[in-house]
């Protein structure tokens, strides 16, 4: 069985450029409706489900260092 | 549950100072993860360049020497030779490196120069606007080359850095790696881990080119953009190491 | 005190600067100054220093930029058309607030010109060259043991305000051999800790750049460089007077040109004619008060260069018409005959 895992988002940090959401194979993560931004104005990215393993792809792929990744 | 992912604190406390799905903050995550992991924080000059990257030096708590255009190669070698137990981090663009720095990078790499070049390749003048630059491919569009480069029509062909200074006897280690994927970018960070360790052995110059994406001037969405890079940018600028320990990898690609 | 020798002025100013502290040449070949690098060559090595014949005298400049960012005393030297190409790099020095010292041993112009004494880049050197509104101190040596001296001062002055200091000479400066004792450096010590870059040590970092994009701290770098260099201008000034009291006309002219000049005032002298000799050896900053304050007796003023005219506009501005400004140069390497100087003494004295 796969492990647990979840994300912590430093949601001012977060640009939506949706790379990390590209690379999560659990499909465990979108950004927000268009209209829920950051003070910048940015949309961030958001848990939609229970299905991270904590694999860090995510946190891999983000150019901003807005993940920190927490695994079983 | 264990924290397996966290933020890296040279980076101070702030969003990162480029565009939405720009790849100089993830190459700016892996030298900083490098410098950590090293235990280099307080013996790293980190040269910041002219273009997007120069704004490098309001995001990392590094000594950060910034010097003209293209000269960042001649700086660090001013700077290594007075402190050569230092670590002196070259991080420039495809402008600063390839066009208007020509000279100063063959020659630090030349001479061998103990230090390590992070190069990223774009394929275009990031802070300027879309221009075109010496390593925009064939066909691709920027504001100075609107109709596509064509070198028949005088732009010129796409300069390999890689494979141009592999030559040189100065250079220990030359790879060419991409941040466009996950894999690609744990690919990278061995390869920047490395350039590192080589110039801790003074083992003399290591050039790390890096393939990255620039969504907002090549008018992409940030994936589509690092489709680019895997479809478009890989196939002229092959991925792989070009010399290793100061041996020349023979290879097959062109 | 150390013993007479006799040395070329590259070379004097080679050995002034191992003797100064500097541990970080780098330079390019050109005529008339190629004996600083092949001296530096032999030499700064074996003495703990780095010795590097860059790619280009932009890159040697950009060495010596990153070498005084971690504190190092550093200098390059060159010859017009390659300090032409050191322009970028000097405006960076400035900017970036780093000491370092140029040395410009001039030769004939525009263009790649010839390899014969010249003044023709005193615009260059005090009216900016490069970029952006700054200064520099720019020394102008008249023998070659003044070449040492002022080389040894360079290091001083350009660690003092964090600036760099610009050595004018040209190649009869270069070139001739003269004896020199060489004087002990000074031994200042400049607390560079605030800024430099290396071993950090748990301190906050620093950065050496010349840029900000934030609106106004530009213009506000401008005013506290203004501060410096106004500092500079009223601290750094360096000037000689020669026969000067009685004079009925008074030379002004530096380096090679001065020396030409000294000759002239000794002969008019012996021929009755009270003549002197102001020598700026600082250009910048500009002895302006000297002259001014001769010019309130001294009706004629004699200005000579190896150029069209160039320092003649600074003395015309300190003069501000209070004497008739007479004028002769030789440019593109061409060199003032004393007789033909005499001769225009005397028809000035006539007219």
């Amino acid at each position: 069985m796969a492990k647990k895992g979840k994300i912590e988002v430093r949601i001012e940090h977060c640009k939506g450029c949706g790379l990390c959401i590209t690379a999560c194979k659990q499909e465990a993560i979108a950004l927000s409706p268009a209209d829920v931004t950051n003070s910048y104005g940015y949309p961030y990215l958001t848990m939609i489900n229970e299905n991270c393993t904590g694999c860090t792809m995510c946190a891999i792929m983000c150019p901003d260092q807005a993940i920190d990744v927490y695994r079983e | 549950m264990k924290k397996v992912y966290e933020r890296n604190n040279i980076a101070f406390d702030m969003p990162s100072p480029y565009c939405p799905g720009c790849g100089h903050g993830v190459i700016h995550r892996l030298v900083i993860d490098a410098i950590k992991e090293n235990r280099q924080e307080d013996n790293t000059i980190f040269m910041a360049p002219v273009g997007c990257s120069i704004l490098s030096y309001t995001y990392l708590d590094l000594d950060v020497c910034q010097p003209a255009h293209g000269r960042t190669p001649a700086a660090a070698t001013g700077i290594k030779r007075a402190l050569p137990d230092s670590l002196v981090i070259l991080y420039q663009g495809d402008g600063d490196l390839a066009a208007i720095g020509t000279a100063e990078i063959i020659h630090a790499a030349n001479r061998g120069e103990n230090i390590t070049a992070i190069f990223v390749n774009n394929a275009i003048y990031g802070m300027t606007g879309g221009q075109m630059a010496p390593t925009t491919l064939v066909g691709q569009t920027a504001t100075t080359c609107p109709y596509g480069r064509n070198p028949k029509d005088g732009q010129g062909y796409p300069i390999r850095v890689c494979e141009l200074l592999q030559s040189l006897g100065g250079v220990t280690y030359a790879a060419r790696t991409s941040v466009h994927s996950a894999p690609n970018v744990l690919k990278t960070k061995k390869a920047i881990q490395t350039g590192i360790e080589n110039q801790m052995a003074k083992k003399g110059f290591s050039i790390i080119e890096i393939l990255s994406a620039c969504p907002v001037n090549w008018g992409m969405t940030p994936e589509k953009a690092n489709q680019f890079v895997a479809n478009e940018m890989i196939d002229y600028y092959p991925l792989g190491d070009f010399k290793k320990d100061g041996k020349i990898i023979q290879r097959s690609d062109h | 005190m150390g013993e007479k020798q006799l040395m070329k002025g590259n070379e004097a100013i080679a050995e002034a600067a191992i003797r100064a502290g500097m541990t970080c040449y780098f330079g390019y070949p050109i005529t008339p100054q190629n004996e600083i690098p092949a001296y530096m060559a032999k030499h700064l090595p074996k003495r703990g220093g780095t010795f590097i014949q860059a790619e280009s005298e932009i890159a040697a400049i950009n060495m010596v930029y990153g070498a005084a960012c971690t504190g190092a005393r550093a200098m390059t030297s060159s010859s017009s058309p390659g300090i032409s190409l050191k322009q970028e790099g000097i405006s960076y020095l400035v900017g970036a607030r780093l000491p370092a010292v140029i040395v410009n041993i001039a030769r004939g112009g525009p263009g790649l010109g010839n390899i014969a004494p010249s003044q023709a880049d005193y615009f260059q050197a005090v009216k900016g060259g490069g970029h952006g509104d700054y200064h520099m101190v720019v020394y102008t040596p008249e023998t070659v043991q003044e070449a040492a001296d002022l080389t040894m001062k360079a290091f001083d002055v350009a660690d003092e305000y964090r600036n760099p200091v610009l050595i004018l000479g040209d190649a009869i400066l270069g070139q001739m051999m003269e004896p020199l004792i060489f004087k002990e450096p000074s031994g200042r010590k400049f607390d560079k800790s605030s800024w430099i870059l290396g071993n950090r040590k748990g301190r906050k970092s620093h950065l050496i750049n010349s840029l900000s994009l934030s609106e106004g701290v530009v213009e506000q770098w401008n005013w506290e460089l203004k501060k410096k260099f106004d500092l500079m201008a009223g601290k750094e000034t360096m000037v000689e007077e020669y026969m000067t009291e009685d004079a009925d006309v008074i030379f002004v002219a530096y380096g090679t040109s001065a020396r030409i000049c000294r000759s002239v005032v000794n002969q008019a002298r012996k021929q009755g004619i009270r003549t002197g000799l102001i020598r700026p050896i600082t250009v910048w900053p500009f002895p302006s008060e000297t002259i001014a304050g001769r010019a309130k007796k001294t009706k004629h003023f004699f200005v000579v260069e190896m150029s069209l005219g160039q320092m003649i506009e600074d003395v015309r501005l300190a003069v501000l018409g209070n004497a008739t400004i007479h004028f002769h140069g030789r440019p593109g390497g061409g060199v003032p005959a004393e007789p033909d100087i005499m001769k225009q003494l005397k028809e000035i004295l006539q007219s």
